[in-house]
């Protein structure tokens, strides 16, 4: 349990997937006008994140390692494979999600599908298989990875619907904006970098 | 004036192999239409890989060769792929390619593939690429669509280089650290060279830690972006 609160708390906070690496850049910046969109998009990301971690980590471990099911070195399809994953799982979560709860698909609207090409997602587990994470830890990984990208988008949505108030100039507006700002989060994410995560596991 | 009429109507009828229409696709890329500061398409990786110049390059030639190539294959096959699935043919073919890139840099360059880690792999959800296949490879002759891979990527290795050019130079005082032209040309070079008396410019100069930050790649894009557009004014953003 500790090591999974100690997994948890290093990638929401501390190595957080938006302002540390960089990762899901893309649909950060496009989606990040108004607050109430980036929230269904965090919220996406989260649940997208929160399932494929563990699938990959079992295809990584149990099916391409050496000692898998088919006992030898197969690797170089990881990239085929975890993609593969990926945008089966988007595609299933976005028809279970319009089965069950019509309303809750309605609000995420188009950003499920765009779900797939977020690099966060096949980053998450790429990340995951490059530390040599226990199956705990992917399953933490997961989950607080896609909760700090969650913090980080509706965090820059709420300060770009105030700067539409501001008076920037010119050629610095919209874009421009965003990359400085971030910049800054980022900055200030830096300062939790002090926070020892061990703390929490009770070591 | 004969001379050129008769040439002009050469060209038409041949249809040109490299003509008007073709360098464009090459060289629009590059500044009124570059990918990260105009479509902003593969910021994900252009951040992270740019503290130092030389990682950027192997990146910038990584990406062109896979958007380029990419966008030829998908256009040869645009014609046998149905519209439900193309998303996930476009993903196989640009998984392909990476996964050729990765193992190409791990036999190649090692330590270079070290330093990169994942934002090799990152590249197949790179927008770029994506973002090319679904915007111009699906509707484009495969010559047309690989010149258009090709300008993509070069525009996309063009910023992520003069990101790392500044990053390095002001960060660390070196430049092409790595790479068998590494140099120093700012600060004090005793914490560099071992045990010699070579002196570099500016020798009072003290790195600048923020340089060497991920956060100071966005200051450095968005000072960039705000040269860009006050110059371009047709790209500035009224919202």
């Amino acid at each position: 349990m500790g090591e999974f609160i100690n997994t948890f708390i290093k990638s929401a906070f501390i190595e957080n997937m938006v302002l540390a690496y960089f990762l899901g850049m893309c649909s950060y910046l496009a989606v990040s006008k108004s607050v109430k969109t980036a929230f269904g998009l965090g919220l996406a990301v989260i649940f997208v994140l929160g399932i494929t971690m563990p699938i990959n980590w079992l295809i990584s471990e149990k099916l391409l390692s050496e000692n898998g099911l088919f006992g030898m070195d197969l690797t170089f399809l990881r990239f085929i494979l975890f993609i593969a994953v990926i945008a089966s799982m988007v595609q299933l979560v976005e028809m279970v999600v319009e089965k069950f709860s019509p309303s809750l698909y309605n609000a995420l609207g188009i950003f499920l599908p765009l779900i797939t090409v977020n690099c966060a997602i096949l980053g998450g587990s790429l990340f995951m298989v490059a530390r040599e994470y226990t199956f705990n830890q992917s399953v933490a990984f997961g989950l607080g990875g896609g909760f700090g990208w969650f913090l980080a988008i509706v965090a820059i949505a709420a300060i770009r619907e105030k700067m539409r108030y501001s008076n920037v100039p010119a050629p610095l507006r919209g874009l421009g904006m965003a990359f400085i700002l971030t910049g800054l989060m980022g900055i200030a994410f830096m300062s939790l970098m002090g926070i020892d995560p061990g703390v929490f596991a009770g070591k | 004036m004969a001379e050129t009429a008769v040439k002009e109507k050469e060209v038409k009828t041949a249809e040109p192999f490299f003509g008007k229409k073709e360098r464009k696709l090459l060289t629009d890329p590059l500044n009124d239409n570059n990918p990260i500061t105009v479509q902003i398409l593969g910021v994900c990786s252009a951040l992270a890989v740019t503290s130092q110049v030389y990682p950027a390059f192997v990146m910038a030639i990584a990406v062109t060769l896979v958007t380029g190539f990419s966008n030829l294959f998908t256009s040869m096959l645009r014609s046998y792929i149905p519209s439900q699935v193309r998303m996930i043919a476009q993903l196989v073919i640009i998984a392909f390619l990476v996964s050729m890139v990765e193992l190409a840099l791990k036999a190649y360059n090692f330590p270079i593939y070290k330093q990169l880690t994942v934002y090799i792999g990152l590249i197949i959800t790179n927008c770029i690429v994506m973002g090319r296949l679904e915007a111009f490879a699906m509707a484009n002759k495969p010559w047309r669509s690989f010149l258009d891979g090709i300008g993509n990527g070069l525009g996309y290795g063009a910023v992520l280089i003069i990101v790392a050019l500044i990053r390095e130079l002001f960060g660390k005082g070196s430049l092409f650290a790595g790479s068998a032209v590494e140099m120093k040309i700012i600060g004090p070079s005793a914490d560099y060279f071992i045990n010699t008396t070579e002196s570099t410019l500016f020798g009072w100069y003290s790195n600048n830690n923020l340089m060497v930050v991920p956060s100071a790649a966005m200051f450095v894009i968005g000072i960039l972006i705000w040269i860009q557009r006050s110059r371009n004014k047709k790209l500035v953003d009224i919202s």
